[in-house]
């Protein structure tokens, strides 16, 4: 064999206004046919309304070993969330 | 940053499961969670992909366009669900290839419920009913699994396998309001399905070797026999609700345990379709090859024309 089709991530956004979210992944030699096959494979009961197809060798993803360092910055910065404000009195909601 | 013995790792790894985490692709895995993972998931994408076959076989004599409409969605959705999960082994360092090899050749296991021949019409529903049931009860177990595509994938596959569920049920339900010959159509597919749908749950827990390490890693949630349990639990009242009879002369109600008390398995029977010594084993592989084999100029030709319209792309 060793003639395996090229991996391709299917991301699906459910309705308009809607995040896209992964779906899975599948095989496919082009781009025309993955996102075919994405149809067929990811949204046979109207999952979908748009689909996303990106050849899994061009993700590019952080990896858990890095993890501590790579999202360590935003840890101390409580100042970032509403609540480390004090607000005597006031109605904010 | 100083290395982690793999002891240390192998902690840490355990302490993420305990405390509810998944697994995702890249994290650090013992080598045996690797492998046994392949190797069920491997398992079970073939079960979905040898599963086409004994439906296949009705498609073309459904009684109605209604019912052959149904069966050839079902049977999509069973291609469906083999893709998912392979996709899914392949995050662990496994190729579809190689795991296509494996199924071809005969070195990978399949559940050995497809080894099994579907005679009538009245086993789509007996199939339906059974075998998408007690796999509903396997897949809702791992949707849980530590692995988190493998538990991704079972969420999709639990939401299609109701309609699977139902639609099984609805065939025998109506072959039952028919004539007395269709009753005993249904009757017999049961008959002959519903001990091969009590194997699916694998063999019984005192002597199922994977079992322990399966539990620790949160693979598995529960033993063998509590769903095959839950599986007769919940089966015998639908039997009750359309008079078919489970063929089980031990299955009693007990008011003690609030469960059902059931017959031995024929585990002689069990170990001999696993081993390849089904009814169907040789036709299934065959099929398999066949159906590999005729398709190859199609791959091939699509291969060929992707890097014809990327070459020209290019130059362009």
């Amino acid at each position: 064999m060793n003639n395996e089709w090229p991996l391709w991530e299917v991301f699906t956004q459910k309705k308009s206004g809607l995040p896209f979210e992964h779906a899975g992944s599948l095989h496919a030699p082009d781009k025309e046919m993955a996102l075919q096959n994405a149809r067929d494979v990811y949204s046979r009961r109207n999952e979908a309304t748009c689909i996303w197809v990106v050849e899994t060798k061009n993700i590019v993803s952080s990896t858990p070993e890095d993890v501590g360092s790579f999202f360590e910055p935003s840890n101390d910065k409580i100042y970032r969330h509403p609540n480390f404000y004090k607000t005597p009195g006031a109605a904010f909601e | 940053m100083i290395k982690d013995s793999e002891k240390e790792l192998e902690k840490k790894f355990q302490e993420k499961i305990d405390r509810g985490e998944s697994i995702e692709p890249k994290d650090w895995m013992p080598e045996r969670y690797r492998k046994q993972l392949i190797r069920m998931m491997g398992q079970h994408a073939h079960s979905e992909i040898v599963g086409m076959l004994p439906e296949g076989n009705w498609i073309t004599r459904a009684p109605s366009l209604k019912r052959k409409a149904v069966l050839l969605a079902k049977v999509q959705d069973e291609a469906g669900h083999g893709l998912y999960i392979y996709s899914g082994t392949e995050t662990l360092g496994i190729s579809r290839d190689e795991m296509n090899s494996e199924l071809l050749s005969g070195k990978a296991k399949y559940s050995s419920i497809f080894n099994y021949p579907t005679l009538s019409w009245a086993d789509m529903g007996a199939i339906g009913w059974l075998v998408d049931g007690a796999a509903i009860i396997n897949q809702t177990a791992l949707a849980k699994c530590s692995y988190g595509p493998y538990a991704r994938a079972m969420v999709r596959i639990c939401k299609e396998e109701n309609f699977h569920h139902k639609q099984g049920y609805e065939i025998l339900a109506t072959l039952m309001k028919g004539t007395e010959e269709q009753r005993e159509m249904a009757q017999d597919a049961v008959n002959r399905f519903w001990w091969p749908s009590m194997m699916m749950f694998g063999p019984s827990d005192k002597n199922s070797p994977n079992s322990e390490e399966l539990m620790r890693w949160k693979v598995k949630r529960f033993s063998n026999d509590e769903l095959r349990q839950r599986f007769v639990d919940r089966t015998v009242p639908q039997a009750e609700n359309i008079g078919i009879k489970i063929p089980d002369p031990a299955l009693k109600w007990n008011e003690e345990t609030r469960h059902y008390d059931f017959g031995e398995i024929n585990w002689e029977e069990f170990y001999n379709v696993i081993s390849g010594k089904g009814i169907c084993n040789k036709e299934r592989l065959q099929a398999r090859n066949e159906a590999h084999d005729k398709g190859a100029w199609v791959r091939e030709a699509a291969l060929a024309y992707a890097k014809k319209q990327a070459s020209q792309e290019f130059a362009a």
